[in-house]
C-alpha cells in the first residue's frame, strides 16, 4: 500500500509575502489562510476533520482552538524548511489509513512583536551550534552553512557565482508576475546579484531568503471526495523523506544532500523518472541550495547544475520551470509558509490557476522542501 | 588574553559530555572522544557513541593536523561582537583522525587561502576559563 492517488489537494489559501503585519497574530494569519483555503476547497469547515500545523511555532491544540475545530487527526510537524512538503506526505498518510478525511495544512509568520507567540523552545539551553559553531562567528541567518557547501561544490565541480547569479535572476523574473511575492516590480541582472553585497562568501546577498511574514494553507483529502469539489485535483503521487543532519558540518559528503535519497523514493512511489517532470517547486534559502537538491533528484548529473543553469530557461516561460512564484529567493520567506509555498505553487500550477505564470505543461511537478 | 573577551563562549549542550574536551584545549591539547567497542573516534561528544549507542567512552589526544575541507569568509556577522574582524576565514575543518570541527582560520590572509590546505591547531586563551581551538596554514 503506498499513497499513489489516494489524497488530493483540493484547495489552496495564501496571503500576500510581505516584510511583516504589523498588528496582526501569527495565528489570525493562519485562520485566514486556513478559511480561504477551505473556501477555495468548495468545503465548509466543519467537512475537515483533520489539522497540521507547523509544530516548531505552535501546538496543534492552540491553532485547533483558535480556529473552533475539533480534528479527529491533529499533529504538529517539526522539519524544518521541510515542514510543508513533510505535512503534505503526512496529511496524504493519515488520509489513507483514514485516521481522518479531509485535511487542513496551515503554517505561517507575522514579524509583528505585538502577535504573541510562544517562546522559541530551548532558547537559552545549550546546544552543538552554542557549542562549537558560535563561538567562531557564524554569519547572520543560517546561510553559513550553506556557505561551505557552496565553497566546496565550486571547488569539486567548477561551479561558479555567475552560475548561482541566474539562478537567483530567473527566480526574480517569476516573483515580479507574481503578486504574492515580496519583491515586486524590480527585475535583477546578473550583475546586481554578483555586485550584491556578501553576507558570507560566496554568497550574496541576493542569494539568501529574506525573513517575511504571511501564511499558507492548503486542504488535502480523498481522491473520491475530490472528484466532486470545483478544483482539479492535485494528485499526491509519491512521497519520500530523509531525515539530514542538524549541522551541516556533520553531514558525511556537504555537496549531497537527502533529496538524493527522498527523490529517488518519490519516484519509485510515482511511477515516474525525473526526465518525466515537467516542472519543479524546489527549497531555495540559498541559491546553492536549490542547485544542488536538483542534481541530487536526478535531473542533472552531480555536478552539473552550474551549466544547466547558464544554458536553461528556468523562467514559468522556459524549457523547465523552477520555483515558478519566484520561491523564497525573491518571494520571501514567512517563516515555515516559505517552503510550504513550493506545496501551495505547484497545486496553483496544477489546477491551472497561476494566470500570467502558468506553465504550459502542468501535470507532473516535483516539489522538494 | 583579551581582558574584556565579549564574543560568545561555548555554551556546552552537555557540559558533563564535553568536559574532558575543554580542559584539554586549556593545557592547549586536541582530545577526541573514542568508543572503546567500535575503536572509532568522533565530534561532537555526547554520553554515547553515534554507532552503537553504547556509553565506554574515553579520550585520545589527536595530532591537531588537518585539513580546510571547506569554508566561507563571514562579511556579516551574526554577533556583532565578530564586526571588528570581518572579513575572517569560517573554516570546516578534517582533522587528520576523521573527525570534523568548526573553527577559525588565523593566521592566514584571504587570498591565501585555499580548499584542503593543510591546518595544524592553535590555542587561543579567550579568557582565563576557556581556550579555543582555531587553526593556522601548517609548515
Ligand atoms: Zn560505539
Amino acid at each position: 500500500m503506498t499513497l499513489r492517488g489516494k489524497a488530493a489537494i483540493v484547495g489552496i489559501g495564501e496571503l500576500p509575502t510581505r516584510r511583516s503585519y504589523p498588528g496582526r497574530s501569527l495565528e489570525g494569519l493562519c485562520a485566514e489562510a486556513a478559511r480561504l483555503a477551505i473556501e477555495d476547497a468548495g468545503l465548509r469547515k466543519e467537512d475537515v476533520d483533520g489539522l497540521i500545523v507547523d509544530g516548531t511555532n505552535m501546538t496543534p491544540a492552540a491553532m485547533a482552538e483558535y480556529l473552533g475545530m475539533r480534528p479527529n487527526f491533529a499533529t504538529g510537524v517539526s522539519m524544518q524548511g521541510a515542514t510543508g512538503a513533510t505535512s503534505t506526505a503526512v496529511a496524504a498518510s493519515a488520509i489513507n489509513a483514514r485516521l481522518c478525511h479531509t485535511a487542513l495544512i496551515v503554517m505561517g509568520a507575522a514579524r509583528d512583536a505585538t502577535g504573541g507567540g510562544p517562546p522559541r523552545p530551548g532558547a537559552g539551553r545549550g546546544s552543538i551550534n552554542t557549542e562549537f559553531e558560535q563561538p567562531f562567528g557564524p554569519a547572520a541567518g543560517a546561510g553559513t552553512g550553506y556557505a561551505l557547501i557552496y565553497r566546496r561544490h565550486m571547488h569539486e565541480y567548477g561551479t561558479t557565482p555567475e552560475q548561482m547569479a541566474k539562478l537567483a535572476v530567473d527566480e526574480r523574473f517569476n516573483a515580479l508576475a507574481n503578486p504574492n511575492a515580496a519583491f515586486q516590480g524590480q527585475p535583477i541582472t546578473i550583475d546586481d546579484v554578483l555586485n550584491s553585497r556578501y553576507i558570507n562568501e560566496p554568497l550574496h546577498m541576493l542569494e539568501c531568503v529574506m525573513p517575511s511574514a504571511g501564511a499558507a494553507a492548503c486542504i488535502v483529502t480523498t481522491a473520491e471526495r475530490a472528484k466532486s469539489l470545483p478544483n482539479r485535483p492535485v494528485y499526491v503521487l509519491g512521497a519520500g523523506i530523509e531525515q539530514g543532519n542538524a549541522a551541516i558540518w556533520q553531514t558525511p559528503r556537504i555537496t549531497v544532500t537527502p533529496a538524493r535519497v527522498s527523490a529517488a523514493r518519490a519516484l519509485a512511489m510515482a511511477g515516474y523518472r525525473p526526465q518525466d517532470m515537467q516542472f519543479a517547486e524546489f527549497y531555495d534559502c540559498y541559491t546553492i541550495l536549490v542547485a544542488i537538491t536538483l542534481e541530487d533528484a536526478g535531473f542533472v548529473k552531480k555536478g552539473e547544475i552550474g551549466p544547466f543553469y547558464q544554458n536553461t530557461d528556468t523562467t514559468y516561460k522556459g524549457d523547465f520551470p523552477i520555483n515558478t512564484d519566484g520561491g523564497q529567493i525573491s518571494g520571501g520567506q514567512p517563516g515555515l509558509a516559505g517552503g510550504f509555498r513550493h506545496v501551495i505553487e505547484a497545486a496553483r500550477q496544477i489546477m491551472g490557476r497561476a494566470g500570467p505564470r502558468q506553465v504550459r505543461r502542468n501535470d507532473l511537478c516535483m516539489v522538494n522542501g | 588574553m583579551v581582558a574584556d573577551y565579549r564574543k560568545p563562549l561555548p555554551n556546552p549542550l552537555h557540559r558533563e559530555a564535553s568536559r574532558p574536551f575543554w580542559e584539554a584545549a586549556k593545557r592547549h591539547e586536541l582530545l577526541m572522544p573514542r568508543c572503546r567497542l567500535c575503536d572509532r573516534l568522533f565530534f561532537y561528544p555526547r554520553e554515547v557513541c553515534p554507532i552503537c549507542l553504547r556509553s565506554e567512552i574515553d579520550w585520545q589526544p589527536v595530532s591537531g593536523r588537518g585539513r580546510l575541507h571547506s569554508y566561507t569568509v563571514i562579511h556579516q556577522p551574526a554577533n556583532p561582537a565578530f564586526r571588528e574582524d570581518a572579513p575572517y576565514v569560517y573554516a570546516l575543518v578534517q582533522l587528520d583522525e576523521g573527525p570534523r570541527m568548526i573553527s577559525n582560520l588565523v593566521e592566514c590572509p584571504l587570498h591565501a587561502v585555499q580548499i584542503d590546505m593543510p591546518l595544524i591547531a592553535i590555542y587561543d586563551d579567550v579568557t582565563p576559563e576557556v581556550t579555543l581551538v582555531k587553526f593556522r596554514p601548517a609548515g
